[in-house]
């Protein structure tokens, strides 16, 4: 079967390799900014293209647990370089709006706190430092259930990541809408059996199916 | 009447390519210069320092125009699909000869001429385009403007089989803009229909777009089939999908900042990764010649 070969494969691949394999669109997206192949606006392009990437990484970390819920494959091991990528991305990201894009000290805090799409971005990336910080097996060992706890705030901060690109887009786009669409599918599937039989109860017709 | 505006930003010929790029390195070192003078200096030396044509490269690969998508890359990529001749404008409302105009015909009756403007999108960026086109007046001068007439209305091409940007509501199509008439009959008014002497791209708005450097990218609307004199101040694209965020006049405003970001600064497509942002100028650097439009206006309000 399909599961069982992705399984076995995935037993033989290094966790580690996340990180080597994860960095190179990173500097593969720098690399064209530096040569021009990212168009007329490389700061742009540079920083749209972290933080989508990051979003991307996002849904994939999103997409372990239902995987081996649903379908038995299991790819747990790479979950926390996933998570560490995404959060390594989110960094670049930032420090791109910040170094390059607005520049000037004073507009970033105004840009901050004025800017909606900007506040629910930053509000993810701090949401993003604890699960950061407590992403070693110390943590983990230390934590106990409350690591477990901690870590479900990745479901705030994907909601947060989708809705920070559904608004800084101009006009109804459909990129970030299939972002967000992804993000609730994946959150939906979180939602425990029971919860939603007792919500069907309340609607004419069962939301089980 | 051709020739009512003089270009003040450069006296250059502007069509060699190569001799472009030469400048180009040249001027990168006198801006850096002009950036070290200007910070005690007037604003207007910092501008006339980066005042550099964009290649025809950047200008004409990358863009807005949701037609053909929302990629700043999409339309270079989309608009090939766009048939441009035959192309009749229809001209109606208050004016004396309404009807379609072919396109031909008007080349035929205007006189075309350079115009190196400013081009400032509300995004906060920014280009310098070498345009050849001809005055808007002149063109409504062909059609008779009635003195009941406040305002111009424009329409872009619906043909969503071409413009694939329009399968999706993005924006309500057609895409549609207005200009009050004194706006309009401004003689920095032109409808563009070349760029660096070439036929004006596919993706920049072929075969004839409005431009108006003083307002927001999105003002000069591309692709224009429709002209309309009207009494009253029409709807506009931007100003349907979100009144908050777009104004009727969007004329370029350092100290009115769009609700999602700062207008203060800009940066000038074309300096690599490393481009540093310039502050915006009133009405883009052209305030001498349409503050006067706008005398007792709050622009804050009326923005």
């Amino acid at each position: 079967m399909i599961k069982d070969t992705i399984n076995s494969t995935a037993r033989r691949i290094p966790a580690w390799l996340v990180y080597t394999v994860g960095i190179l669109p990173a500097a593969w997206f720098l690399y064209e900014g530096l040569t021009g192949g990212s168009g007329a606006d490389p700061i742009k392009a540079l920083e749209h293209e972290l933080g989508e990437f990051a979003l991307k990484l996002l849904i994939v970390g999103l997409c372990i647990t239902p995987l081996r819920k649903h379908l038995g494959v299991n790819l747990l091991k790479f979950r926390r370089a996933i998570g560490v990528m995404t959060f390594v991305y989110v960094v670049l990201h930032l420090l791109v709006w910040l170094v390059l894009d607005v520049q000037i000290v004073s507009q970033i805090w105004a840009d901050i706190v004025k800017r909606p799409y900007i506040t629910v971005g930053m509000v993810g990336f701090a949401l993003m430092i604890p699960l950061a910080l407590t992403s070693n097996n110390l943590s983990v060992r230390k934590l106990g259930v409350r690591w477990r706890k901690l870590h479900k705030l990745t479901y705030g901060i994907a909601f947060l990541g989708a809705l920070h690109f559904v608004m800084v887009a101009k006009g109804i786009q459909l990129e970030p809408l299939l972002y967000m669409a992804v993000v609730l599918g994946l959150l939906a599937l979180r939602i425990p059996k029971g919860t939603l039989q007792i919500a069907g109860r309340f609607t004419a017709k069962s939301v089980d199916n | 009447m051709a020739y009512r505006w003089k270009n003040t930003l450069s006296d250059n010929d502007v069509t060699d390519h190569s001799l472009f790029l030469n400048r180009r390195q040249i001027m990168a070192g006198a801006a850096g210069l002009g950036l070290a003078t200007a910070i005690g200096g007037p604003r207007a030396a910092l501008a006339q320092e980066a005042l550099e044509p964009n290649s025809f490269e950047d200008i004409s690969s990358y863009n807005n125009f949701y037609e053909f998508g929302t990629g700043k890359d999409d339309p270079a990529k989309n608009a090939g699909a766009l048939t441009t001749t035959p192309w009749t404008v229809t001209i109606d409302g208050m004016v004396d000869k309404p009807g379609e105009y072919d396109f031909a015909d008007i080349m035929a009756k205007m006189t075309v001429e350079e115009r190196i403007y400013r081009f400032r999108c509300v995004e906060a960026w920014s280009m310098v385009v070498p345009w050849n086109g001809f005055e808007l007046k002149d063109l409504l001068d062909l059609a008779g403007v009635q003195s009941s007439a406040k305002y111009v209305a424009f329409e872009t091409l619906y043909r969503p089989e071409e413009m694939v940007g329009q399968k999706f509501p993005t924006l309500e199509w057609p895409y549609v803009e207005g200009l009050r008439l004194d706006e309009a009959m401004h003689p920095l008014t032109i409808m563009a229909t070349g760029i660096y002497g070439k036929d004006i791209p596919n993706q920049n708005g072929a075969p004839m777009r409005l431009v108006v450097p003083w307002k927001y990218g999105f003002k000069s609307i591309k692709s224009v089939v429709k002209i309309t004199l009207t009494d009253k101040e029409p709807p506009t694209s931007w100003n349907i999908a979100n009144a908050r965020e777009y104004g009727f006049y969007s004329n370029v405003n350092p100290e009115v900042d769009h609700k999602r970001w700062s207008q203060a600064t800009e940066r000038k497509i074309g300096g690599g990764l490393f481009a540093k942002r310039i502050p915006t100028l009133m009405l883009n650097g052209y305030e001498e010649d349409v503050a006067s439009l706008y005398e007792g206006m709050d622009m804050s309000v009326n923005f």
